[in-house]
């Protein structure tokens, strides 16, 4: 009789293996759609890999995609590991968005260029995690499920967004398009490679991962906050000040999201509009669970999804499959990554 | 009732997990009308066997026979219906539902259109009258107290018409009185015909209530013994396969008063958790705070922790007041904590061994420096608390839910003792540890006090208290007794006092 025991631990393989194993497993399922939409499914995922990676134009593309998932990925990842669980990356992305373009616009701040691209920013961090901090107060006073909350708020958000941009922040020279001012040239982030969009926001990005890396396995902040997050009564015996621990957390989540947004306006967009996501905010909810919330994880997790999305694009021109294929294989990889977690808690026996 | 037919025969049981031997060849009988107690360690493979003979899991050799019939493996069902009844430790029961619903819950067939109670009624109150179990059918069993719970269990594979019942570590979660009833109905069951076995332990209990005592070592069975033919002492030494020398405790002159409390109470929700409580505690000696479980003792542990700010009254510690109290400063005053459930609160299972040991003291500058933790110093503290403690099972990385309970206690203990503590908390330190590992808790309380801490043990077990305490004071609804010396404490006297009777003790 077979039956499923649970494991003393998991061995480091295993945790690299689930990932990987979710990630094939999702790809040979969405081949299957792939062949119902008549296309060869060998040639598609070819012509997808070549989307992303076939040229100088297409790397710079994916890495550029990459930059604001590895923030928001980094958002959830922090969060969800101290049991906070914020899915409210999107708003956060969009209200960090909103306060760069507002500041870094020509009525806002007056400061010269190398300090002005910091403080939007931090300004931009800073909106994020106010919006963050709004619902887990609620859940330290009155204990409000913050799912709920910060899954809400981000449509009240994106209409905040849109209210800004057909009103005080609307950029009138864009001959009644809603989006808001355009930001200065002193703000907007120097290239990484010419003649590309790809700028240095994604050296911002996994700066960040890596700093959190070492938070996280190294100081008393990140034993502490792992603790809480583990087992919140035996961290508040040992005198962990779950409040203040979790007050962190969301300033940092909530920033990285709120950074994600600034850095894809001085980077990329140049303005705000509310298209600027593709759903960057939820997509880094799948990028943290592909990365096991590990933070230097997040990057790989980041440039995988990142690939599928643009390289869709790609097979998409050459073959006739629709593109919405990348959004099929990014939730089925969740899906199945959630399956491959449970089980390598576990092992089979006979 | 010796004499009567074997109604159940486990014949050569052997069953391996991986490498682990848990069952090796176990034989076993039980008689009708017998009262059998299965005794052994944690992990001696007592809960095994029985999830074999109930057919949860499959033995990889041997048979099991009920009532001459062989049980085919792997088959509750099978189980069941040749009338063996199952109650585990941890109780299976809707707490939503009443005492009837889930009685009949699962003995009904699954679509139609009302359920017909009042067979089910008159068959529960027939079986209630015949064992004196007596329970509220309607009663919401979320309202129920855990040992009204327990026999609302029985009565469930009673209702199943089992004529076996196997208990497993019936009283691991009963206060003393509700243990004692338990066993009286035990002993009636058995004497109406049914046969029993019950897993344990404890020695008392086994020797208060069966007939017969299997004890299980290893995986093998190492002796049988009549209950009226052996001895506590005996049965220990056959259970550890080892003497266990009973430490003792010396007789010593209190020094100052390190903690106080004056007329303190705590409130809270709106409820009086701790009221007007007074206790004194010396340097050098032990104070015992007995009591039933539920009264108190958690609030208690929670102010002489550092987790709860007295609500009124005083509070002090090394002759200062606590204004506001912080588990961190408690530490670094130099008080040892040992919290009452280790697994909720005493550690975090994910970490490892030596993060557990400092994250209490991890913003000393033993252990952090500049906010980065020192983990060379943690994992050398570490492996410190395991050699000077004995901790088995793993090493400074080992992730420390993967310890046994007993050694994960001594590392608790390790963490607060290696830095001599002034003061030593220790709330239920004993619990669910097995003869071996509460022997050296044991010893290692009582070195703490010969080294000059005063120690507060907070415990429902009346033969720890005996044994560690120099003072002992009741813990009643939230109110403390005055303290006896233990000179003038029998049990009879601490029963009375954990009643709430002690202005005749007084």
């Amino acid at each position: 009789m077979m039956r499923l025991e649970r494991r003393p631990d998991i061995p480091l393989s295993l945790a690299l293996s689930a990932p990987i194993g979710a990630v094939v497993v999702s790809l040979a399922l969405a081949g299957i759609l792939i062949a119902a939409a008549g296309a060869p499914v060998w040639e598609a995922y070819q012509r997808l890999f070549l989307g992303a990676f076939g040229s100088r134009l297409a790397v710079t593309e994916t890495l550029t995609r990459t930059t604001p998932l590895i923030l928001t990925g980094l958002a959830a990842a922090v969060a969800f590991r101290a049991r906070l669980w914020n899915i409210g990356g999107e708003g956060q992305f969009y209200v960090g968005a909103l306060a760069a373009a507002a500041l870094g616009s020509e009525a806002g701040l007056q400061l010269p260029g190398y300090a002005l691209v910091p403080v939007l920013m931090i300004a931009g961090a800073i909106a994020g995690a106010i919006l963050l901090l709004v619902p887990l107060l609620l859940r330290l006073r009155f204990g409000v499920d913050e799912v709920v909350t910060t899954l809400l708020l981000n449509f009240v958000a994106v209409l905040f967004v849109s209210m800004m941009i057909e009103g005080p922040v609307k950029d009138p020279m864009a001959f009644g398009w809603p989006q808001s001012v355009p930001i200065v040239g002193d703000a907007i982030l120097p290239k990484l490679v010419l003649r590309s969009r790809l700028h240095i926001g994604l050296l911002v990005g996994i700066g960040l991962a890596i700093l959190t890396w070492i938070v996280q396995s190294r100081t008393v902040f990140g034993l502490e906050s792992r603790a809480a997050g583990l087992n919140p009564r035996a961290a508040a015996f040992a005198g962990v000040s779950l409040k203040r621990i979790l007050m962190t957390i969301a300033c940092i989540s909530g920033g990285f999201a709120g950074l994600a947004g600034a850095i894809e306006v001085m980077g990329v967009k140049g303005y705000v509009t509310t298209d600027l996501s593709p759903g960057f905010g939820y997509t880094g909810i799948v990028v943290a669970m592909l990365a096991e919330l590990h933070p230097v994880g997040v990057i790989v997790a980041a440039l995988f999804v990142a690939t599928l999305f643009v390289g869709a694009d790609g097979m998409s021109r050459a073959l006739g499959v629709p593109s919405f294929i990348a959004d099929v294989i990014v939730s089925l990889s969740l899906l199945t990554m959630l399956v491959a977690l449970f089980l390598s808690n576990f092992r089979i026996r006979r | 009732m010796t004499g009567s037919g074997v109604v159940l025969r486990l014949d050569a049981i052997t069953k391996r997990f991986g490498s682990l031997v848990a069952n090796d060849d176990v034989t076993l009988e039980l008689h009708q009308g017998e009262l059998l107690a299965l005794l052994g360690e944690n992990g001696a493979g007592k809960t095994t066997l029985m999830n074999i003979l109930f057919g949860h899991y499959t033995a990889d050799s041997g048979s099991v026979t009920a009532f001459g019939r062989l049980l085919p493996p792997g088959h509750p069902r099978a189980a069941i219906a040749a009338g063996i009844g199952m109650v585990h430790q941890h109780f299976a029961l809707a707490g939503n539902l009443s005492v009837i619903e889930n009685i009949i819950a699962g003995t009904e067939r699954m679509f139609r259109w009302r359920s017909d109670q009042s067979k089910a009624r008159a068959k529960l109150a027939e079986i209630s009258d015949r064992f004196g179990l007596r329970v509220d059918p309607d009663a919401r069993v979320g309202d129920l107290s855990v040992g009204e719970r327990q026999r609302v269990e029985i009565l469930k594979s009673l209702y199943r018409d089992a004529r076996i019942l196997i208990l497993d570590e019936p009283t691991a979660v009963l206060t003393h009185q509700e243990a004692e009833k338990l066993y009286e109905t035990l002993r009636a069951m058995a004497q109406k015909g049914l046969s029993l076995i019950f897993i344990s332990h404890k020695l008392h209990e086994v020797l208060a209530a069966a007939d017969r005592v299997t004890v299980l070592r290893g995986g093998k069975v190492v002796a049988e013994r009549r209950a009226g033919d052996t001895s506590k002492d005996e049965l220990a030494e056959l259970m550890i396969g080892r003497r266990v020398a009973r430490p003792v405790r010396d007789k010593r002159e209190p020094g100052p008063v390190v903690m106080q409390a004056t007329a303190t109470s705590i409130v809270a929700g709106g409820t009086a958790k701790l009221s007007d409580i007074s206790f004194e505690l010396h340097a050098g000696e032990t104070l015992g705070i007995i009591g039933v479980s539920g009264n108190g003792q958690a609030t208690l542990g929670q102010l002489v922790c550092g987790l709860a700010r007295p609500t009124s009254g005083r509070f002090e510690l090394l002759g200062q007041a606590v204004v506001s109290p912080s588990p961190r400063r408690f530490v670094s005053a130099g008080i040892g904590r040992i919290p009452e459930d280790r697994n909720a609160n005493g550690a975090v299972g994910e970490m490892s061994v030596w993060e557990n040991a400092v994250l209490e003291r991890i913003r000393s500058p033993r252990f952090s420096v500049a906010g980065l933790v020192r983990r060379a110093a943690g994992r050398t503290f570490a492996q410190t608390i395991i050699d000077r403690f004995d901790v088995r099972g793993g090493g400074p990385d080992t992730p420390i839910r993967l310890l046994s309970g007993g050694n994960m206690q001594k590392l608790i203990l390790g963490r607060s003792l290696e830095t001599t503590p002034r003061i030593l908390i220790a709330a239920q330190p004993t619990r669910g540890l097995d003869e071996g590992a509460v022997a050296a808790v044991h010893e290692e309380i009582l070195a703490a006090r010969r080294a000059g801490a005063a120690v507060l043990l907070i415990s429902e077990d009346l033969d720890e208290i005996l044994e560690l305490a120099d003072r002992v004071q009741a813990i009643v609804k939230g109110r403390l007794s005055p303290s006896v010396p233990i000179g003038d404490a029998d049990p009879r006297r601490l029963g009375l006092m954990m009643a709430g009777v002690w202005q005749e003790a007084a």
